[in-house]
């Protein structure tokens, strides 16, 4: 039987300009994101569901949803 | 989302503002803003004032949001550039020392007591309806008509921003924010350098916070 492995869709932030103010972690309805050592946000892909809603909200605009 | 005591501490932002209208004097409250954000940071290498406690991100986030006062744009890209947010970091606190310079006149008694309050570095608004009288130096209500000056322009460039892009493009630039993360940085050092591009998330459970 052939094992289809489907695309996956995942947040990734840009880490050089994130600026660390929490909101995607506010609107992630999983809670795949945290805020690292205070300097930039990072999202769990084990976790993420690829939705977007913190690529919405980020008010930087550094949070793009890429296929993997 | 379950909601805590600090997700309306909007409130406490917006009765800022009106009380700076009522009695200067309250101004002098704003200074939690400026010292709590710090100690966080210095102390617990955290940026937890902006997620939880921030009540002026909360407003944005509530006006630009919910009452859909923002065009939801992206800024544009040298907004978030480092040179901009440090440039503008410096330029916000060159402006802060020479607020505490004209505080400091008044109280050497070289100059009077100027009831108004400066918006955006350059225009002298009259606010003699909020002052009172004190009980103490007439600098002390030259420090509150100073430091409400620096709160409401801040927040009217928020606003700007915030109707002109995503609701807290402020956060962006705040000298608070660029401020903490950057002693967040500094305090993390060796740990954001062993983290590496890929930081594997098990490294994150110990500096992670949650919002
Ligand atoms: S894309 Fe959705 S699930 Fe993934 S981190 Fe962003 S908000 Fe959370
Ligand atoms: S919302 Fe954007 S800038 Fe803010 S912490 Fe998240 S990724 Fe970084
Ligand atoms: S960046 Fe500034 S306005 Fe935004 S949450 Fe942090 S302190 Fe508040």
């Amino acid at each position: 039987m052939e094992i289809v492995k489907k695309k996956r869709r995942k947040a990734k932030v840009d880490r050089s300009l994130c600026v660390a103010c929490g909101c995607c972690v506010k609107v992630c309805p999983v809670k795949a994101i945290t805020i690292v050592y205070g300097a930039y946000a990072q999202a769990d892909p084990g976790k993420c569901v690829g939705c977007g809603k913190c690529a919405k909200e980020c008010p930087a605009s550094v949070i793009r949803i890429v296929e993997d | 989302m379950k909601k805590h005591w600090y997700d309306y501490l909007w409130i406490a932002s917006a009765l800022y503002l009106v009380l700076g209208f009522v009695n200067i004097l309250f101004a002098w409250l704003g200074l939690a803003c400026f010292f709590i954000p710090l100690i966080l940071a210095t102390a617990r290498g955290s940026k937890s004032y902006c997620h939880r406690y921030c009540g002026r991100g909360q407003l944005f986030t509530l006006l630009g949001g919910r009452f859909g006062l923002s065009r939801g744009r992206d800024v544009p890209g040298w907004m978030k550039s480092k040179g901009f947010r440090i440039g503008f970091l410096v330029f916000f606190f060159i402006m802060f020392f020479v607020m505490l310079w004209n505080t400091y006149l008044v109280f050497a008694g070289v100059r009077g007591l100027s009831e108004t309050v400066t918006l955006l570095w350059t225009f002298k608004l009259p606010w003699h309806w909020a002052y009172h009288g004190t009980l103490f130096h007439p600098g002390v209500a030259q420090f509150a008509f100073g430091f409400y000056g620096v709160m409401l322009t801040s927040t009217v460039l928020g606003l700007a921003t915030m109707v002109l892009f995503k609701p807290r493009s402020w956060c962006v630039y705040c000298p608070m924010g660029t401020m903490t993360q950057l002693i967040c940085k500094a305090r993390n050092r060796a740990a954001i350098r062993g983290a590496g591009e890929e930081a594997p998330l098990r490294h994150s459970a110990a500096g992670s916070e949650k919002g």
